[in-house]
C-alpha cells in the first residue's frame, strides 16, 4: 500500500485542480446571488465641493421672517415640539440665539448695539473639521467626502451623546423620549421621524439637495439665507461673502464652520 | 429502588410538562403566512414585478435594504439599477411602501410568523392603511 513519487504528484495535482476549479465556480455562483446594484447618483441632484450658508441678518425684517424659516425646516423634517416645561428635551435643528450666546468669544465690546439684541438664526455649522465626527464611536455621524455635509446615520447611532459634548455650538439634540407624539404639525410622509435614543441635528437638507432642491429654510427666506458651493466663485454664497463683512461662530476653535453671518448689511432689521 | 412510586410519578409529571408545548399544539397547523400584494398600486401594474425577481426579494430583501440604506445615507447614491435595467429611487418609505401600502398584510404577515421584529417603523413612517 505505498505510492511512488510520480503517483503522489498525479493525485496532488488533480486534487489542486479540482479545488481551484470548485472555488471559481462557487465564486461565480455567489456573485450571481449577490447581483445587486449598480448604484447611481441621481442626475437631478445638486453637486458641490463644500456646501455653505450665509445668514444676512439685515434681511430679516421681523421675527416672523425668522419663524418662517424655522417652521419650514421643522415641517419638512418632522421635528417634534417638546413641552416647553422641559427645555432640556428640546429638539433643535434651526433656532434663534442671542448675540452673547452665539458669539461668546467675540471680544469687540462695542459693536453696533442693535446687533447685540438681534435673534441670530443658528444651526449645525457643518464644520470642515467637525469635532462631533471625531468622537463618534460608531461613525454614525460622519462628514460626507463628496460635499462636506456633516451627516447623521440614525441606523448606527447608539445614543452615547459624545457628539453633543463635543459640538461647541450646541447644534445636537438627544431624543430622550419617542418624538412622534410631539410632532404637532401634519407629518411629512416622505421623511422619517426619529426614534427614542438617537441624536439629531440639521443635515443641510441632504435629501432635498439630492433631488435638486435648495434647503427648506433657504427657499422661504427671501434671500436672507444664501446657500451654495463655497468652492465655486460664482455661487450665491460666495457673492454674499465677497461683498460683505461676515463673521463665524467661535472661529478660534479651529472647526472652520460653513455658516457665515453678514453683519452690517444695508437694510436693518 | 427506594421511593420508586414518587420518582416515577415525578418523572411522568416532568415529561408531561416538558412536552406540553408539543402536545398542546398537536394536530393544529398554524396558518401559513400569505403576504398579500393586493394594493391599488400593484393592481394597476400591467406586469406585477418588484424591483427584482420574486425569489430574489423573498430570500434577499433584508440584505438589499441594508445595501440601499448604506448607499443612500453614506454614499449619497439614490438610484438603483435593477437586473432588468430599470432605475428605482432607493427608499423604503417612498419606493417600497408606495406599492406595498399594506404593511400589516405584507411585511407583518411573515415577520410575525417567524417572530422577527425589524425596527424600521420606529423611525420610518408606515403607510396609512384602510383609507
Amino acid at each position: 500500500m505505498s505510492i511512488n513519487r510520480r503517483e503522489f504528484f498525479k493525485i496532488a495535482g488533480f486534487a489542486a485542480a479540482l479545488g481551484l476549479g470548485g472555488a471559481t465556480v462557487a465564486a461565480a455562483v455567489k456573485k450571481e446571488v449577490e447581483a445587486s446594484g449598480p448604484y447611481l447618483l441621481d442626475p437631478k441632484g445638486l453637486k458641490a465641493k463644500r456646501w455653505a450658508m450665509a445668514v444676512d441678518m439685515a434681511k430679516f425684517q421681523s421675527d416672523a421672517d425668522i419663524q418662517k424659516c424655522i417652521d419650514a425646516c421643522h415641517q419638512v423634517h418632522n421635528v417634534p415640539e417638546v413641552d416647553p416645561a422641559h427645555p432640556t428635551q428640546e429638539i433643535k435643528w434651526l433656532w434663534t440665539e442671542t448675540y452673547e450666546h452665539a458669539f461668546p468669544g467675540n471680544e469687540d465690546e462695542f459693536i453696533a448695539p442693535h446687533y447685540k439684541h438681534l435673534p441670530f438664526l443658528v444651526l449645525c455649522n457643518h464644520c470642515e473639521n467637525p469635532p462631533c465626527v471625531r468622537v463618534c464611536p460608531t461613525k454614525a455621524t460622519f462628514k460626507r467626502e463628496s460635499d462636506g455635509v456633516v451627516m447623521m446615520d440614525m441606523h448606527r447611532c447608539i445614543g452615547c451623546r459624545f457628539c453633543m459634548a463635543a459640538c461647541p455650538y450646541g447644534a445636537r439634540s438627544f431624543n430622550f423620549r419617542d418624538p412622534r407624539p410631539f410632532i404637532k404639525k401634519e407629518l411629512n410622509r416622505e421623511f422619517p421621524t426619529r426614534t427614542k435614543g438617537v441624536v439629531e441635528k440639521c443635515t443641510f437638507c441632504y435629501e432635498r439637495l439630492a433631488k435638486g432642491a435648495m434647503p427648506a429654510c433657504v427657499e422661504v427666506s427671501n434671500g436672507a439665507l444664501a446657500f451654495g458651493d463655497i468652492d465655486d466663485p460664482d455661487s450665491d454664497v460666495r457673492k454674499v461673502l465677497d461683498n460683505n463683512f461676515t463673521i463665524r461662530r467661535k472661529p478660534e476653535l479651529g472647526t472652520h464652520p460653513s455658516v457665515y453671518y453678514v453683519i452690517g448689511g444695508k437694510e436693518h432689521a | 429502588m427506594y421511593d420508586s412510586g414518587k420518582i416515577l410519578a415525578g418523572l411522568i409529571i416532568f415529561i408531561v410538562i416538558a412536552t406540553l408545548p408539543f402536545t398542546l399544539n398537536l394536530g393544529k397547523a398554524v396558518a401559513k403566512p400569505s403576504p398579500s400584494i393586493d394594493t391599488p398600486a400593484i393592481n394597476q401594474m400591467a406586469k406585477k414585478q418588484c424591483v427584482e425577481s420574486k425569489d430574489y426579494m423573498k430570500t434577499t430583501h433584508m440584505q438589499m435594504l441594508n445595501n440601499w440604506r448604506d448607499e443612500v445615507v453614506r454614499e449619497g447614491n439614490r438610484l438603483y439599477v435593477a437586473a432588468d435595467g430599470k432605475e428605482y429611487n432607493m427608499s423604503l418609505q417612498n419606493t417600497c411602501m408606495n406599492c406595498h401600502s399594506n404593511k400589516s398584510k405584507f411585511c407583518d404577515e411573515c415577520h410575525n410568523y417567524v417572530a422577527v421584529k425589524p425596527y424600521c417603523w420606529d423611525c420610518h413612517i408606515a403607510p396609512k392603511e384602510g383609507v
